[in-house]
């Protein structure tokens, strides 16, 4: 066979990389909507708090980032469980990944939530609590919606490097397509071939959800006219 | 902390007394990459937007594959991929090449940033005014003069906002630099960090320097912002601008001077 039955593995590799890639998008998503929030609070002492996070993480390098958390986070909980006695909990390269890169992609995911609620219309929300909704369900019915708009194509650049961004988490140590890849071409002794087949497979993945996000895009503008030029 | 800053400092800034390391190993990178990615770009890019499908589409299939792919995955095929291969081992010259990893390193970055650059390249010419290429045509300009004097101009100046972008993802890219040995400021601060086990300060050092670097380009393409695109900077008209034009001696009339500036 020409993977030399590393066919299997490798398809594993890529399902760790796709969830990898999903659950920090999770994490990013929701710690992003918080980081909108808190940029755009009245509170001042949140808003630099939240202007803190978003500069320092985005002025830094995700793979010194990764590397940074991901002995901090574990050194962190082992002070932790010592103060209080309780046995070591070991972190997984995979909890640790989505939480590294959640933390790291929430700050862009900030950036784009928070250009795309200023551009809903003022007169949107005001309508909203002119019919006595609630300021969450003006959020969740009003804002939400309209914003999503806006914020898709910076949802989908953040989506497409955070992807490719996933890579970087081998370094760490998680078994995911890259480190099965170049576990293979070693023991084949067929290296170019093995690292081309996970570039491959990147590529079919950044492909397909580009396919997803133009799908995503015609689906939240219904409605929306475009002038024809 | 004091104790890495002590052992390491030379060695995070410039040398580690045997060769380039550091923050100056870090700004090589950028630089070598950013430069050779410029100058390849701005043909590629004129060549992505070109009516002939001949010359447009191997552009685009580059650009395709070199962005849908990680930077870490293509470093790898080109340090360890490559050089696995006897085809390379066997030829001399390919041999001596791809045994440095830096060589590796400033090949898979040029490549990398050349394709991302080549299509922001590209959009910016795409987006020139139309009127101001028929007028080109109409002054009977050559293809070449065209883009010479009116359409590069114009775009590579429109592009700046998107390439300073570029310029600093690629800065954060060149971290993963140490995969090939290249010793630039994560592999210093790897190496600080397996010496004195204080990870934390090791990589926060690291962290640290990297943010300021980012700071200064910043700053630096805000500057060349803002003297490059004065022309497309919003005139202030409420207050200084009106009051200047009614002084000046050629507007007799002020309707005609607010016509002229908004016109």
């Amino acid at each position: 066979m020409i993977l030399d039955g590393f066919g299997p593995l490798i398809l594993a590799g890529t399902w760790v990389t796709i969830e990898l890639a999903v659950l920090s998008l999770l994490v990013a998503f929701v710690i992003g909507l918080i980081g909108a929030g808190g940029k755009m609070s009245s509170n001042p002492l949140i808003k630099a708090i939240a202007t803190l996070y978003t500069t320092l993480i985005r002025g830094v390098p995700d793979l010194v980032l990764m590397l940074l958390i991901f002995y901090s986070l574990q050194i962190g909980m082992n002070n932790i469980t010592e103060a209080l006695h309780a046995p070591q909990i070991d972190l997984d390269p995979m909890t640790s990944g989505v939480l590294t890169l959640g933390f790291i992609y929430g700050a862009y995911f900030a950036e784009t939530f928070r250009g795309a609620f200023l551009s809903v219309p003022k007169g949107q929300i005001e309508a909203g609590i002119a019919y006595g909704l609630s300021s969450w369900q003006v959020f969740h019915r009003v804002q939400f919606p309209q914003m999503m708009r806006f914020a898709l194509p910076g949802i989908s650049n953040n989506w497409q490097v955070m992807l490719k961004a996933t890579a970087l988490v081998s370094i760490i140590g998680l078994a995911d397509v890259i480190k099965i890849a170049i576990d293979a071409g070693r023991s084949t002794y067929r290296v170019f071939f093995f690292t081309l087949v996970a570039a491959v497979v990147y590529l079919v993945l950044t492909t397909l959800s580009h396919v997803v996000l133009v799908w995503l895009e015609r689906h939240y503008s219904a409605g929306v006219r475009e002038a024809e030029l | 902390m004091i104790d890495i800053i002590q052992q390491f400092w030379r060695a995070f800034l410039w040398s580690d007394g045997y060769r380039m390391t550091g923050v100056a190993m870090t700004l090589w990178l950028l630089a070598v990459s950013i430069s050779f990615g410029f100058v390849l770009s701005v043909p590629l890019a004129v060549a992505r937007v070109s009516a002939h499908k001949c010359y447009a589409w191997p552009v685009w299939l580059f650009t395709y594959v070199f962005r849908g792919t990680p930077l870490y995955v293509q470093l790898l095929l080109f340090y360890s991929g490559l050089y696995s291969l006897d085809v390379v081992r066997d030829h001399q010259l390919l041999n001596a090449f791809f045994r440095d990893g830096l060589n590796c390193t400033l090949l898979s970055f040029a490549l990398n940033t050349c394709a991302y650059t080549t299509e922001i390249f590209a959009g910016a010419i795409k987006a020139t005014p139309h009127g101001e290429i028929e007028a080109g045509r109409a002054y009977g300009m050559t293809p070449f003069t065209l883009y010479r004097c009116v359409i590069l101009p114009s775009a590579l100046r429109r592009a700046l906002p998107a390439y300073s972008n570029e310029v600093i993802l690629m800065l954060h890219a060149t971290s993963v630099a140490f995969v090939a040995t290249v010793p630039d400021i994560l592999k210093i601060a790897r190496d600080a960090n397996s010496a004195t086990y204080d990870t934390f300060d090791a990589y926060g050092l690291a962290a640290l320097l990297y943010l300021c670097i980012s700071f200064i380009l910043v700053a630096l393409f805000r500057r060349a912002e803002w003297r490059l695109l004065a022309h497309l900077r919003p005139m202030n008209t409420e207050h200084d601008g009106h009051r200047q034009r009614d002084l000046s001696p050629s507007s007799k009339n002020k309707d005609v001077a607010n016509v002229q500036t908004h016109g």
